[in-house]
This record gives structure tokens, C-alpha cells and sequence, in this order.
């Protein structure tokens, strides 16, 4: 019998090769064929088309996606997490024999292997699967939020805060379109800007389009991409995008599993998929993500503009839990846009909510920039990249320098973040900080009243919120679930990090 | 390229316990021989990865690892405990042979190749009996740099 392997661990430098050298002991001691393609960093050569037509199973010993699955379509496959190839190749060379002898290969050449096979219900738990397909779109997205939030931070920085004001017309485009000259600061500042925009706009659909790519590779990409950008567009902001990758990930994983007659199959994956996903992704996203979230933010803004006579406290609170709970998204529109239409009154009662906003919407970018440096070992290498990024993000009120962080693991930092936020607000009314300019972060203590005041509130609550996010990423973590042996591994001694 | 372990980053007398400590000890020996910088940042990224998922492997080996940017060049060091230390390993049994290995960010491809060689050698029985025998850092060296360039 002859066998094709992939083996994949995370880091790449040991379990890969250790998995691919006991499978090659024991297909060997079983008399059977076999060529491994090692997806680790010493390169990977490439299983040849020759090999992958004449293997009869194809077996995958991995604890990350395994790239390219498409390849394997045609073969029954045996999928297990890296170590159980490691302890136990002989194991699993008898359970590839088996899934070759129950293969029936389809005639049609569609892909015969039951709809589980996609599922790979051996493999790693279901639990790390879907944390290995967010962290694929939240590691693409990272360069994104990096890049387009330091140039629009310098576009602020070299225009002022009026660069992208008004909404209707901003000043930067205005500039941009009546030809750069370099001679004038503000002119720098609006390019910066206009970059720094045109790479933001990718956020959200790079988001989407990646985690849909992890789920279901190449035909995935466009309803993922699609999708998060209509995320945008209906002003869903990431959250939305992660719905809309999700939805597109698993709706391509379905459609590749039905039979199809042979002369379709050559198209399936370049204009059949694509465009039938597309059109269900974004039908969904606009009629069922879009008009509720649309409903929301007015409902939000509405209620926002109802409440009148508030204790100060209590708002900055709320308004505080809003600015932190989806950057981008609805709910901190709704308080944002609250805050902005408050300064055409000029009243003291709304320049107070703008301090109090913005220094809410400053926390989650620095408190992620904090708990990076304070525990990297809770961190991946490309989280504390974005870490490194996020101070200045931060200091520039761009919140969304946190949505890699949140979207990586939403249920410990988003929770964490709202709280220091609601700290924040209160402590920046409390204190009775004033500001009249929408946007600009630490640029714009100038214009603030009580400048002291609003710094301390922002300081404190990033304290607040870093010290929840290490708690809840330290204490609250989640254990990969064993699926081969049905048990999810209990909390055990490795639990005790050193505080 | 200069040699993936000399004698120096050998240590057959491991005391037997806490896997930090069989950890640091080791790294300890990479930073005097100049292939790691910053020790700290170096053990957070192996807690990182062992993390991820425990480096124990059933038959006494543990194989703590990680890419960091406080690695100069691709290293191993060894570490022998007669005790054995917990790595988490699924039969739950302790090990007695201890790896460290330590890659660069970057990884210049035949660089990580040796490293990839010496995952290899980590299976075989042969491989791992020697090194349970053995009662010389330098012939400890010696036998896996022979092994992992074969």
C-alpha cells in the first residue's frame, strides 16, 4: 500500500520531523510505501503529483492546519494530533489500512470521503480548530492595523484633527484631489492619512477572507473577503467580519462535499463555489447581519440622545462599556458618533463626554500594549508584534490597534477592556476633563480643560484592564480538548504559572 | 556555522524536579556559550510554546523548544536527570533525557535541517540508549553532532 503523510506541529522545529520519522519506521515494519511531506521549518518538499495519484490514504499528523488539503480530496484519510503519531505509528498506520480498504473511490471523481472527513473528527478538538482558524485571519490582519494606524496616527499628528473632518467631505481627501504639494505640512499629513485609510479599509475583509482561507482554503477567500468588506459597509465593524468569515468558511467546507458530475468539477473551485458563496455570504450579510446591526446603532444613538439629566458618573460608565466593546463596530459607533454631535452644542455638559470618550476609546490598544510587555508568555510572537504597534495606536485613540488582541480570544480581552473603559469614563467625568477636538489622542491635550485629569483616567483604567486581561488569560485558560481520547485534559499542576 | 552542541552545553547531572529549573539551568549553559542572549525573554518563549501543548514524550524524553529572537544561531543542549523531571508526557512518566532546543527567528535553511535531523534521531531507540549510557559531556556531544550530520 502506498501512503502519503503530512506532518505539522506549531513550532515547526521537533514534532514535525520526529511524527514523519516514527510514521516512515512503522509503514516501513508494515511493508507498505510511504512519503512524507514535513510542514515544518527546514522547508517542506512538496509531495509530486505523481506521488499524490498513485497513494492509496493519506495520513495527517498535525496540530495546525495542514496547507493545501485539497490535494488529499481523492483519498480516505486518517488524521491525528502530532504526539499520538509520535507514540504511536504503528497505531496509525493499522487504522490507514482500514480507511483504505472501506474507501470506495467515486467514478465521478467527486470527493467520496463522508462529509466527517472534513471534520477530521480524530484531529485536534474541535475547541483549538476554531482557535487555529481565527488566529490564521488575526495573524494576517496584524501587518494591516500596524501600518494603517501609525500612518493615520502621523496624518493626525502632521494635519491636526480636522484632517478627516467633515464626514461628509473630509479635509484629506479634499486635499488629496486637488494635488499634493509638498511644501505644506498639512498636505503630508493628508497623504499619511489616505494611505493609512485605504490599508485600514482592508481590516475587516483581510479578517474575514483569512479565518474563511484556514477552514477551506483557495474558494474560500472570496465570500470571506466579500463578506467582511460588506461587514464594513453595513457598519457590522469586526465583529460582523468574524461572523462573515466563519459563515464563509464553513459554507465552502459544506459545498465541498457534494457530488458533482465530472464536468463540473474542473470549475467547482474557481467560479462554482465562489460565486454560489459569495452571493449566500453576502445575501446573509446584508439582509441578516446588516439591518439589524443598522436598527442597533440608530436604536443606541437614539436612546444615547434620550437620556437627559444622567449622573455624570453613570455615563461616563456606559459610555466607557461602549467605546470598548467592538472598535468599529456599532455599539462604539453609536457612542462615538454620540459624543461628536454633542460638540456642535458646545455646551460643558458634552465636551466632558468627549474627554470621556476618547480616553475610553484610548484604553484597549494600551492596555493590550501593556499586558504584552508585562506577560509575554501569554502572548504569540505576532500578538506582541502588534503589541509594540498598539502603544502608539493607543496614545492616538486608535481603538482598533486592539482588534487583533480581541479577536484572538474576545471572551477574556473584550470583558477586560469594557472594564477598564467604564473606569475610565468614570474617572474622566469624575474629574471633569473637557475636550473639543473628535480625534487625535495625546495630540490633542492642548485643546483639553483638566488635560491632568483626563491622563490619569486613562492611565488608571488601562492599569485596570491589563491587570484583567493577564487574570483571565493566567487563570481562565483554555485547555486544548483531547478528542482521541474523548477527555478534556483537567487543570492539572501546569496550571500554577508563577504570578 | 559552528557546531549545534559542544560539550559545555552538556550536563549529565541534572537534578531531579521542577522543569523550569532543568530549563533554566540548560539555558543558563546557552548564554555563557553566546547562543542566547536574553535569558528572559529566551524563557518565555519556551513557557510560550510549552504552553501550547506540553513537550513531555512518552519514554522519558522531554523536548522543551522555541523560536526566539534571543537565539543567535540553532542550538541544542542536554541535560540528564537520574531523578527525571515532569515534562507532562501522556504515560506520565518523568524524563531523564532532557532537550532543549533553541532556534533563531529567522532560520537559515540548513541550519534548521540539523535541527530537523536531530527531531529524527529523537525516535530511535538506538539513538536515545547511547545517550543513556554515556558518561562523558564530550562523548555526549560528540555522538549526536555525528548522528544529526549522518
Amino acid at each position: 500500500m502506498k501512503i502519503v503523510a503530512v506532518t505539522a506541529c506549531p513550532t515547526g522545529i521537533a514534532h514535525t520531523y520526529m511524527a514523519a520519522e516514527a510514521l516512515e519506521a512503522a509503514a516501513e515494519e508494515a511493508g507498505h510505501e510511504i512519503v512524507v511531506e514535513t510542514q515544518g521549518s527546514a522547508g517542506s518538499t512538496p509531495l509530486t503529483a505523481e506521488q499524490l495519484a498513485e497513494a492509496d490514504v493519506a495520513i495527517f499528523a498535525a496540530d495546525v492546519e495542514v496547507r493545501d488539503k485539497d490535494r488529499f480530496a481523492h483519498l480516505p484519510q486518517v488524521s491525528v494530533g502530532v504526539k499520538k503519531a509520535i507514540s504511536g505509528g504503528d497505531l496509525l498506520v493499522a487504522q490507514a489500512e482500514e480507511a483504505a480498504k472501506n474507501h470506495v473511490p467515486a467514478p465521478a471523481g467527486a470527493p467520496a470521503a463522508t462529509p466527517a472527513g472534513a471534520k477530521a473528527p480524530t484531529g485536534p478538538g474541535a475547541a483549538s480548530k476554531v482557535r487555529a482558524w481565527l488566529m490564521t485571519g488575526v495573524s494576517h490582519v496584524i501587518p494591516f492595523v500596524a501600518a494603517g494606524g501609525l500612518l493615520i496616527a502621523l496624518g493626525f499628528a502632521l494635519g491636526g484633527y480636522q484632517i478627516n473632518l467633515p464626514d461628509d467631505d473630509p479635509l484629506y481627501k479634499t486635499i488629496l484631489d486637488g494635488g499634493f504639494s509638498a511644501g505644506s505640512i498639512t498636505a503630508w499629513g493628508a497623504l499619511a492619512f489616505g494611505i493609512g485609510s485605504a490599508a485600514f479599509n482592508f481590516l475587516v475583509p483581510v479578517l474575514a477572507g483569512y479565518i474563511a482561507y484556514a477552514m477551506a482554503d483557495r474558494p474560500a477567500l472570496v465570500p470571506g473577503f466579500v463578506g467582511g468588506a460588506i461587514a464594513v459597509t453595513t457598519g457590522a465593524g469586526f465583529l460582523g467580519g468574524l461572523v462573515a468569515g466563519f459563515v464563509a468558511g464553513g459554507l465552502v467546507m459544506w459545498i465541498k462535499t457534494w457530488r458533482v458530475p465530472r464536468a463540473l468539477a474542473g470549475i467547482m473551485p474557481v467560479l462554482v463555489i465562489p460565486l454560489l458563496s459569495t452571493a449566500v455570504v453576502g445575501l446573509l450579510m446584508y439582509v441578516i447581519v446588516g439591518r439589524p446591526i443598522a436598527l442597533i446603532t440608530e436604536g443606541l444613538t437614539n436612546w444615547l440622545n434620550g437620556l437627559s439629566g444622567t449622573n455624570a458618573v453613570l455615563l461616563g460608565i456606559l459610555l466607557g462599556l461602549m467605546m470598548c466593546f467592538d472598535m468599529g463596530g456599532p455599539v462604539n459607533k453609536a457612542a462615538y458618533t454620540f459624543a461628536v454631535a454633542g460638540l456642535s452644542t458646545g455646551s460643558e455638559g458634552a465636551l466632558t463626554i468627549m474627554a470621556a470618550v476618547m480616553a475610553a476609546g484610548m484604553v484597549p490598544p494600551l492596555a493590550m500594549a501593556l499586558a504584552t510587555v508585562v506577560r509575554k508568555s501569554l502572548f504569540t510572537d505576532v500578538e506582541r508584534e502588534n503589541g509594540r504597534a498598539a502603544w502608539l495606536l493607543g496614545a492616538s485613540f486608535i481603538s482598533e490597534g486592539a482588534i487583533p488582541f480581541a479577536a484572538a480570544d474576545p471572551f477574556r480581552v473584550i470583558p477586560s477592556i469594557m472594564a477598564g473603559g467604564a473606569v475610565t469614563g468614570a474617572l474622566s467625568m469624575t474629574l471633569g476633563a473637557t475636550l473639543r477636538a473628535p480625534h487625535g489622542g495625546i495630540f490633542v491635550v492642548p485643546l483639553m480643560g483638566n488635560p491632568l485629569g483626563f491622563l490619569v483616567a486613562v492611565v488608571i483604567g488601562t492599569l485596570v484592564a491589563t491587570a484583567l486581561v493577564i487574570a483571565l488569560k493566567t487563570f481562565a485558560r483554555r485547555r486544548p480538548v483531547q478528542a482521541t481520547t474523548g477527555a478534556t485534559e483537567t487543570v492539572t499542576e501546569r496550571e500554577t504559572v508563577s504570578a | 556555522m559552528s557546531d549545534l552542541i559542544t560539550a559545555d552545553l552538556v550536563d549529565l547531572d541534572l537534578p531531579a524536579g521542577d522543569r523550569r529549573e532543568a530549563v533554566r539551568s540548560l539555558a543558563e549553559r546557552l548564554v555563557k556559550a553566546g547562543r542566547v542572549t536574553d535569558l528572559d525573554q529566551f524563557l518565555a518563549d519556551i513557557e510560550a510554546r510549552e504552553a501550547q501543548m506540553p513537550t513531555g514524550l512518552d519514554g522519558g524524553i522531554g523536548i522543551p523548544h522555541c523560536r526566539s529572537a534571543a537565539v543567535t544561531e540553532p542550538t541544542l543542549g542536554f541535560g540528564r536527570s537520574a531523578g527525571g523531571v515532569d515534562f507532562g508526557a501522556e504515560d506520565g512518566n518523568p524524563a531523564d533525557l532532557v532537550f532543549l532546543i533553541a532556534a533563531p527567528e529567522g532560520g537559515g535553511s540548513d541550519h534548521m535541517t540539523v535541527l530537523a535531523a536531530l527531531a529524527r534521531r529523537l525516535v530511535r531507540k538506538s539513538f536515545t540508549g547511547e545517550l543513556r549510557s554515556v558518561t562523558d559531556p564530550a562523548a555526549a556531544a560528540g555522538f549526536i553532532a555525528k548522528e544529526v550530520s549522518a
